[in-house]
C-alpha cells in the first residue's frame, strides 16, 4: 500500500459523523472604510495617505526622502515613479537584489488591518515586494473593504498563479519583544489610496 | 515517576527574578492579545465559525486531502505523501539532492522540527539555515525553541548580543534589538540569495482551489521562495481546510491571537511555482490520524498554532519551554505530547492547575484544560501513575465512601495538625509546608457542630 | 421559597467549618429551609483530577444518592458545583437523573442571584477588598467575565458585595490569574504553585487589598499558607463570611 492510500484509509476509517459548516458571523463594516484603512495601515507601522489621482500619487512618491536617496527603483504602476531597471530584461529575481524602492499597485485594500492585496499578475518576479529595501503600494479607494471576510469574497485566486496581502513593513519582536521594523523584507512600507 | 516538569520547573521558578522577566514578558503579550481581540466585536462568534469549521474539516479530512491534492496538481503543485517524520525526511531529502541542492532556507514549521528534518539533512552535508530571527537565534545557540511564536523569548538582548557577537560578528557588549536585527538582515540576505530551495510550512491548505497559505511578519517565507526555484513545503493532515473563503474567518483571528496584531505581515497564497521553478507539498501523518482516532481528543488536531495558550499559561509563564518534555511546550505541547507519547510526557498533563484560560484563549475552541484532565486519566490507565498516588487515591476513596470512616479520619487529621508538629516532616504535608504554612484545625468539623444543633 | 439541601465540600466540613455555617446563615436569612444530608461526603473531585476515576465513580454515585431528591443543592465552592456540573456525566453516564440534579446544584453566589433572585443587600462590610475569581466557578460556571473573553461584563459575585456599605472593590492588575492551588497541582507542582500564589497576593497588596475575598475556601486556604508564612497582614475571607451579616432580598 501506497503512503498516501495508507494515509487516506487511516484517515477515513478514524472520523466519525461528517459535520456541517456553520455559518459565518456577519462582520463588522466600517462606515469611513478610507479612514478606518489609513490609520490601520500607520497601527501596523506603515505610513499612509490619500491622493485624489495618479499625478498627485506620482508627486508625492517622488517627494519620498526613500525615493529621492534611491538609485535603484522600479514602478509597476503606470504614471507613478519611474523604474530605473526594465523588470521584463530580468530572468534572474537575484538581479533584484539591491533594489530600493518598488512601486506596486494593489487589488483592495483591507480596513480592518491594513493589507493590500498584491495578485501575482502584478509581479512579473514575485521577489519584487519583498527584496525591495522600500516598498510603496498603491490601492483605489473603491477597492477597500472592511475585514478579511469581504476580502476573500473579492478577490480572485489565480489558478496557477500567487497573491499576497501585505500588511505593513516587515517587521519582528524576537528579541526581547522590542519591535523592530525591517527584518527580511520591506523596512518601510508606504500605502496611497487613490480617489 | 516522571518529574520531568516539576523538576525543571523547580530550577526555573528559583531563579524569582529571571521567572518574574519571563512572566512579565509573555502576560505582556497575553495583554496585547486581548487588545487585539477587544477591537473586534464579533470575536467570540468568530471562535465559534473557526471551531465549526476545523470541525467540519476534521470531520471528513481524507475526502478534503483528496480534493487539495486533485486542486493542487491542477495548478503544477507536486504532492507527496509521508506516514512518519522518517518518510517526510527521505521524502524531502530526495527532492533536494535530485536538484543538487546544498544550502536550504527554511522558514519556521514546527512539523519541520517534530519529524527532525534538520539534523537528517546537516548530515547528508546540506546546510539548512532557519531564517525566522527567533529559530536563527535558537539554531546558532543549538538550543531548541522555546516557544512556538517566540523561539527565543527565554533570552535576553545581552544574551543575544553575546551569541551574535561570537557568531555574526557583531560589537561586542551591542544588544540593542535593532542593531542585532540588521546583522541577522544581512546574514541572512547572503543565504537567501545563495539558496537553491526554500522549505516552509504550511498554515492553511486550501482544498477548494490547491493551494497552500504561509503566513509570516519578517518576509522569510517569501524571501526563502521567491528567490529558489524550488519550494518545499511541509504540512500536517489537520492543515486542510475546505475552502479559500474559510481564510477571512482564520486570518482574523490568528494574529491577534499569536501577538496582538490585526494581521500577520505577509500571508501568501501559493496556487503554483515560479516561473521556471517547482513547488512540492510534503503531506504528513506521523500519528494524527492516530489522534483523529481518538474522539476527546480530535479537537487537538484544530491547533493553528497561535500560541496563545503558551501566553495565557500562569504555569508555562513561570517554567518556560525547557521545562516541557516535548517540544512543542504549554498547554497544547502538553496535550500533543502526551498523546504523542504518554510515558515520556507523562508529566505533562499534570503541569496545569486546569485554570482553563487557555481553552478561553484558543481561536478555535481547543478544550485544552478538559483534555488535559482527560490524558491524566489515560495515564492512569496506562499504569504510569506512580503506586503511591495511585494507592493514596484508591485509600481516599474507600475511606470517602463511608462516612463513619470519614469522620473518623478527619477527626484524626484535624488532631494530627493541631498537635503534631512531626506531621510536617511526612509526605504530601512537607510539600505543602516549604513554603505555605499549613491550615490551622479547629476542634469540631461543621458536621459535628450541626449535630449538637449550633449552626 | 422552600428547602436547599447544603452540600459541604470535606476540606470546608473539615478545616473550614465557620464557612459552611456563614453559607446557612446566609440561606436561611432568606427565608430557605437548609437541610444537612448527613451521608455527605466527597464529591471525588481530588480522585478525579487525579486521574483515577474509578476512585471518583463510586463517590458520584453516593452523591447522586445522597442530593437526588432535593429541589436545590447549595454549596460554598465553585469547584465542587463544576465536577457535579461538567464532569459527573463522564463518570456515571447521561440520565436524566443526573441532567436534573446538575442542574439543580448551585455554588451559593450563582444560587444567591440567579436561583433566589437576590437584587438588594443591605449590610456593611469597612474594608478594602480584592476579588479572587477562583477557575472553576468563574471559566466553567461563568460567575463572570472571565477577562481573556470578550462577554459582556459582568460578575455575580461583585453584584452581591458591591452593595455593602463601606466596601471598597479594588482591582489587582490581574483580576483573575490563576492562585496555583489547582488540588494536586499545589503539591505536585510546589514551587511553581507558591510562585503563582505569592505572585496573587502581591498583586492585591499593590492593589490596596486588605482582605481578599473568594468562594472557593480550597485557593484561599493555599493563599493563607502563603500569607501567613510569610506573616502578612492581609487576610483571605469566604464570600459567604463577609455576607453573614447582610440582609439580602428580591
Amino acid at each position: 500500500m501506497s503512503a498516501r492510500e495508507a494515509i487516506l484509509a487511516a484517515l477515513r476509517a478514524a472520523s466519525a459523523r461528517v459535520v456541517p459548516r456553520p455559518p459565518d458571523p456577519e462582520p463588522t463594516r466600517f462606515d469611513d472604510r478610507v479612514g478606518t484603512f489609513l490609520e490601520s495601515v500607520k497601527a501596523v507601522g506603515g505610513a499612509a495617505a490619500r491622493v485624489p489621482d495618479v499625478t498627485a500619487l506620482d508627486a508625492a512618491i517622488r517627494a519620498l526622502p526613500v525615493w529621492a536617496a534611491a538609485r535603484r527603483t522600479v514602478s509597476l504602476v503606470p504614471g507613478a515613479g519611474a523604474s530605473t531597471l526594465d523588470l521584463s530584461a530580468i530572468a534572474d529575481p537575484h538581479d533584484l537584489e539591491g533594489l530600493e524602492v518598488a512601486v506596486v499597485p494593489g487589488e483592495l485594500g483591507v480596513a480592518e488591518n491594513g493589507a493590500v492585496w498584491i495578485p501575482g499578475t502584478s509581479l512579473p518576479h514575485r521577489a519584487v515586494f519583498v527584496i525591495a529595501e522600500h516598498l510603496v503600494l498603491t490601492v483605489q479607494a473603491r477597492d477597500l473593504v472592511s475585514n478579511m471576510q469581504e476580502a476573500y469574497a473579492r478577490i480572485s485566486l489565480q489558478r496557477p498563479g500567487y497573491g499576497v496581502f501585505v500588511s505593513g513593513p516587515s517587521k519582528t519582536a524576537d528579541i526581547e519583544q522590542a519591535l523592530v521594523i525591517g527584518a527580511h523584507g520591506a523596512r518601510s512600507c508606504t500605502v496611497y489610496v487613490v480617489g | 515517576m516522571n518529574t520531568f516538569h516539576p523538576d525543571r520547573a523547580a530550577a526555573f521558578a528559583a531563579d524569582r527574578s529571571h521567572a518574574h522577566w519571563h512572566d512579565t514578558a509573555l502576560w505582556f503579550v497575553r495583554e496585547k492579545r486581548d487588545r487585539g481581540a477587544a477591537s473586534v466585536p464579533e470575536w467570540e462568534r468568530l471562535r465559534d465559525a473557526a471551531a465549526g469549521i476545523k470541525a467540519q474539516a476534521l470531520s471528513n479530512l481524507a475526502a478534503y486531502l483528496e480534493e487539495f491534492e486533485r486542486n493542487a496538481t491542477a495548478n503544477g503543485i507536486r504532492v507527496h505523501w509521508a506516514r512518519d517524520g522518517e518518510e517526510h525526511n527521505r521524502i524531502v531529502h530526495e527532492i533536494l539532492a535530485a536538484r543538487g541542492v546544498r544550502l536550504v532556507v527554511k522558514s519556521k514549521s514546527m512539523l519541520t522540527e517534530e519529524c527532525g528534518l534538520n539534523p537528517y539533512l546537516e548530515a547528508r552535508g546540506l546546510e539548512v539555515v532557519d531564517t525566522d530571527l527567533g529559530e536563527r537565534i535558537v539554531q546558532l545557540a543549538k538550543e531548541p525553541p522555546s516557544h512556538i511564536v517566540m523561539p527565543a523569548i527565554h533570552r535576553r538582548k545581552e544574551s543575544i548580543g553575546e551569541l551574535f557577537h561570537e557568531k555574526l560578528g557583531t560589537p561586542a557588549g551591542a544588544s540593542d534589538p535593532k542593531l542585532l536585527t540588521e546583522a541577522a538582515r544581512q546574514d541572512l540576505r547572503r543565504k537567501f540569495l545563495g539558496a537553491q530551495a526554500g522549505l516552509t510550512g504550511v498554515n492553511f491548505a486550501l482544498a477548494d482551489t490547491g493551494g497552500i497559505v504561509v503566513v509570516t511578519n519578517e518576509g522569510n517565507a517569501d524571501m526563502g521562495t521567491s528567490l529558489p526555484p524550488v519550494h518545499v513545503a511541509s504540512m500536517g493532515v489537520e492543515k486542510v481546510i475546505p475552502r479559500a473563503a474559510d481564510l477571512g474567518v482564520f486570518l482574523r483571528l490568528l494574529a491577534r491571537s499569536a501577538t496582538g496584531q490585526p494581521v500577520s505581515t505577509y500571508t501568501s497564497h501559493f496556487h503554483g511555482p515560479m516561473r521556471g521553478g517547482e513547488l512540492h507539498v510534503v503531506v504528513v501523518d506521523n500519528g494524527r490520524s492516530e489522534i483523529l482516532a481518538r474522539e476527546p481528543f480530535r479537537k487537538s488536531l484544530a491547533c493553528i498554532r497561535c500560541g496563545a495558550c503558551l501566553n495565557t499559561c500562569p504555569v508555562y509563564r513561570r517554567s518556560g519551554g525547557y521545562s516541557y518534555s516535548y517540544l512543542i511546550p504549554g498547554p497544547i505541547g502538553a496535550v500533543l505530547g502526551a498523546l504523542r507519547d504518554p510515558e515520556r510526557h507523562a508529566s505533562l498533563p499534570f503541569a496545569s492547575s486546569l485554570c482553563g484560560s487557555c481553552t478561553d484563549v484558543c481561536p478555535v475552541q481547543v478544550d485544552l484544560h478538559h483534555q488535559l484532565l482527560a490524558l491524566r486519566a489515560d495515564v492512569a490507565a496506562r499504569g504510569i501513575l506512580p503506586w503511591g498516588k495511585r494507592m493514596g487515591m484508591r485509600l481516599a476513596g474507600l475511606v470517602l465512601r463511608h462516612p463513619s470512616l470519614y469522620r473518623l479520619a478527619g477527626g484524626l487529621a484535624r488532631r494530627a495538625l493541631r498537635g503534631a508538629p512531626g506531621l510536617v516532616r511526612i509526605g504530601p504535608a512537607a510539600t505543602w509546608a516549604r513554603q505555605r504554612q499549613l491550615p490551622g484545625a479547629p476542634s469540631e468539623s461543621f458536621r459535628e457542630i450541626w449535630r449538637r444543633g449550633g449552626a | 421559597m422552600g428547602k436547599v439541601a447544603l452540600f459541604i465540600p470535606c476540606y470546608v466540613d473539615q478545616l473550614y467549618p465557620r464557612v459552611g455555617l456563614a453559607t446557612a446563615r446566609v440561606l436561611r436569612r432568606l427565608g430557605l429551609e437548609v437541610e444537612f444530608p448527613e451521608e455527605q461526603t466527597c464529591c471525588g473531585q481530588p480522585m478525579y483530577n487525579a486521574g483515577c476515576a474509578a476512585d471518583a465513580r463510586p463517590l458520584a454515585e453516593r452523591f447522586l444518592r445522597v442530593f437526588g431528591g432535593y429541589e436545590a443543592v447549595v454549596a460554598p465552592s465553585g469547584s465542587c458545583v463544576s465536577m457535579v456540573r461538567l464532569h459527573y456525566r463522564e463518570l456515571l453516564g447521561e440520565s436524566p437523573a443526573l441532567r436534573a440534579l446538575a442542574a439543580r446544584t448551585h455554588e451559593l453566589c450563582e444560587y444567591l442571584v440567579d436561583v433566589a433572585g437576590v437584587r438588594t443587600v443591605d449590610g456593611e462590610f469597612r474594608h478594602r477588598v480584592g476579588l479572587h475569581p477562583s477557575c472553576h466557578g468563574l471559566r466553567e460556571l461563568r460567575l463572570g467575565r472571565a477577562s481573556e473573553r470578550m462577554d459582556p461584563p459582568r460578575n455575580k459575585v461583585r453584584e452581591l458585595l458591591a452593595p455593602l456599605r463601606g466596601i471598597e472593590l479594588v482591582e489587582p492588575s490581574r483580576p483573575d490569574e490563576c492562585c496555583g492551588f489547582g488540588g494536586t497541582f499545589a503539591v505536585n507542582e510546589e514551587a511553581v504553585s507558591c510562585l503563582m500564589g505569592q505572585d496573587r497576593i502581591a498583586d492585591h497588596e499593590k492593589a490596596g487589598a486588605e482582605v481578599i475575598a473568594g468562594y472557593d475556601m480550597s485557593c484561599l486556604m493555599h493563599l493563607d499558607g502563603l500569607i501567613r508564612r510569610e506573616g502578612k497582614p492581609i487576610r483571605v475571607m469566604h464570600v459567604a463570611e463577609i455576607l453573614e451579616g447582610a440582609r439580602l432580598a428580591q
